[in-house]
């Protein structure tokens, strides 16, 4: 038992390498440590936000390699070599991407917990089926959940900015 | 908060098996970590080491032959929702593959690690039994087959012995395209019930673990679609029967057991169609 307690405490060390909102990052990371728990508290980004910690709610999605995953639930030396995208990277030069503006203008939120999550998952969404059908909207965002808005305006936010990103391609 | 653990990155089976034999229950297979970091964030099982097989190659690949295909146990539910092989040869199975929980469980979910953790709420290991299909397992010397049938012992309880490794799931391709159906209900995050209809019929969820029900295929197999139908209701009752309900927050069990006909009959009209 003594033994392996031992054993059990050895830090291990993984260096992960990635890239986080366009920028390389090197870091080393512990097996156990959460890849939520290093964007928020390391790296200091904190729009993904920790809520149910069972990958039912969203509130913690972040996009890796374009596709969502619950963070609250990835182990950090995960995304070794992979493209990490937090709501903090989404604006270019300033600019609010059309999700984003998108839900400003429709009311897509009322308190703003969900929203990150929101946003990136309905990201990956239009990225893959940039002209969703309001069944096809549901299926893929039916496991982000908001408390505020009862989601009618949600829907109208993407559907909105999936209508501005296609004149716009 | 996850306890401190080890992260062992092995590259063939061969020594994912040694390892699991060296280290006994202070080690487990991780492959998504979509169950087992639930578990442990929770304090449920505690492991002073996780083996990451997600370095073994050859494991995450679906491939077509003659009559069958196979897939492999890393096999992410996304890569099996968007899989054209699945399309063409296993549609029933591609559509369970799109219900199962989210986009983002299914983007790092494993099929291997749903049927080793059995979960008694999951629904491949169902339609699975009722496709025939052979789940191919490895130790560091010997490989072996065993039924999808007899895969599932009990909930969270498998054949699969503690330093064996799921690697392939090997599922025969139903004669005429659309002969094979899977239906589930639930108003929970998981599934309540599930019955599916292929060669074989079974119902999962409902109880401990998914179960062929034999005597529900002999009232409907070999009969005229009027006789098939007449029995239905029996067929029901029986599937309902060895569903093995148990009630709790899904429903009671005789809520589950009217379920199991009910869904049993519509997987019968939608596999005729
Ligand atoms: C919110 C939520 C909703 C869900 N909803 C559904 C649903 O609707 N329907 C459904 O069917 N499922 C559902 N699931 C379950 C989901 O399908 C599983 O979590 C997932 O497939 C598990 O795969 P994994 O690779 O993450 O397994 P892991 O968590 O990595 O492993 C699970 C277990 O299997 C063992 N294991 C894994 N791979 C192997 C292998 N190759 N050989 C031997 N042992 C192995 C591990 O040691 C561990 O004990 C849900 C899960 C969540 C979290
Ligand atoms: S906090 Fe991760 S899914 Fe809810
Ligand atoms: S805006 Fe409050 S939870 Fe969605």
């Amino acid at each position: 038992m003594a033994r392996a307690m031992t054993r059990h405490s050895e830090a291990q060390s993984i260096p992960v390498s990635f890239t986080l909102n366009g920028r390389l990052h090197e870091i080393e990371v512990e097996p156990h440590e959460l890849l939520l728990d290093v964007v928020r508290d390391q790296l200091g980004l904190t729009g993904a936000k920790r809520s149910c910690d069972v990958e039912v709610c969203g509130a913690c999605t972040l996009l890796v390699d374009g596709r969502p995953v619950s963070a609250c639930t990835t182990l950090a030396f995960e995304v070794r070599g992979r493209s990490v995208l937090t709501i903090e990277g989404l604006a270019e030069d300033g600019k609010l991407h059309p999700l984003q503006q998108a839900f400003i203008e429709h009311g897509g939120f009322q308190c703003g917990f969900c929203t990150p999550g929101m946003i990136l998952a309905a990201k990956a969404l239009l990225d893959e089926n940039p002209n969703p059908s309001e069944a096809e909207l549901k299926h893929f965002m039916h496991g982000n959940i908001c408390r505020c808005t009862g989601y009618k305006k949600i829907i109208e936010s993407i559907m909105a900015a999936a209508k501005k990103m296609r004149v716009k391609a | 908060m996850l306890r401190r653990f080890r992260l062992e990155e092995p590259q063939s089976v061969a020594e994912v098996s040694e390892l699991l034999g060296r280290f006994g229950e202070s080690a487990k297979v991780y492959a998504g970590g979509t169950e087992l970091l639930l578990a442990m964030k929770e304090g449920l099982v505690q492991y002073e080491r996780l083996v990451n097989v997600k370095n073994v190659t050859g494991l995450n690949e679906i491939t077509v032959t003659d009559g069958s295909v196979t897939i492999g146990a890393l096999c992410t539910h996304h890569q099996l929702e968007t899989s054209a092989a699945l399309t063409e040869k296993l549609p029933a199975l591609k559509k369970l593959e799109q219900n199962v929980a989210n986009v983002r469980v299914r983007q790092v979910g494993t099929i291997g690690g749903n049927l080793c953790f059995a979960e008694p709420h999951a629904d491949p290991g169902t339609l699975l039994i009722a496709l025939g299909a052979k789940l191919i397992t490895e130790k560091s010397s010997s490989k072996r087959e065993i039924a999808a049938e007899d895969f599932f012992v009990d909930a969270y309880e498998t054949a699969l012995e503690a330093d064996e490794v799921l690697t392939k799931i090997q599922v025969p391709v139903p004669a005429a395209n659309g002969r094979s159906a899977y239906l589930k209900f639930g108003y929970l995050e998981r599934p309540s019930v599930g019955v599916a209809i292929a060669f074989n019929l079974a119902v999962g969820c409902a109880g401990p673990a998914p179960r062929r029900v034999a005597e529900a295929e002999a009232l409907l197999e070999g009969k005229s679609k009027d006789e098939a139908e007449r029995n239905l209701a029996q067929a029901g009752a029986v599937a309902g029967r060895a569903a093995q309900a148990i009630s709790d927050l899904h429903g009671s069990q005789e809520y589950k057991e009217h379920i199991v006909g009910v869904l049993l009959k519509r997987a019968f009209q939608r596999a005729l169609s």
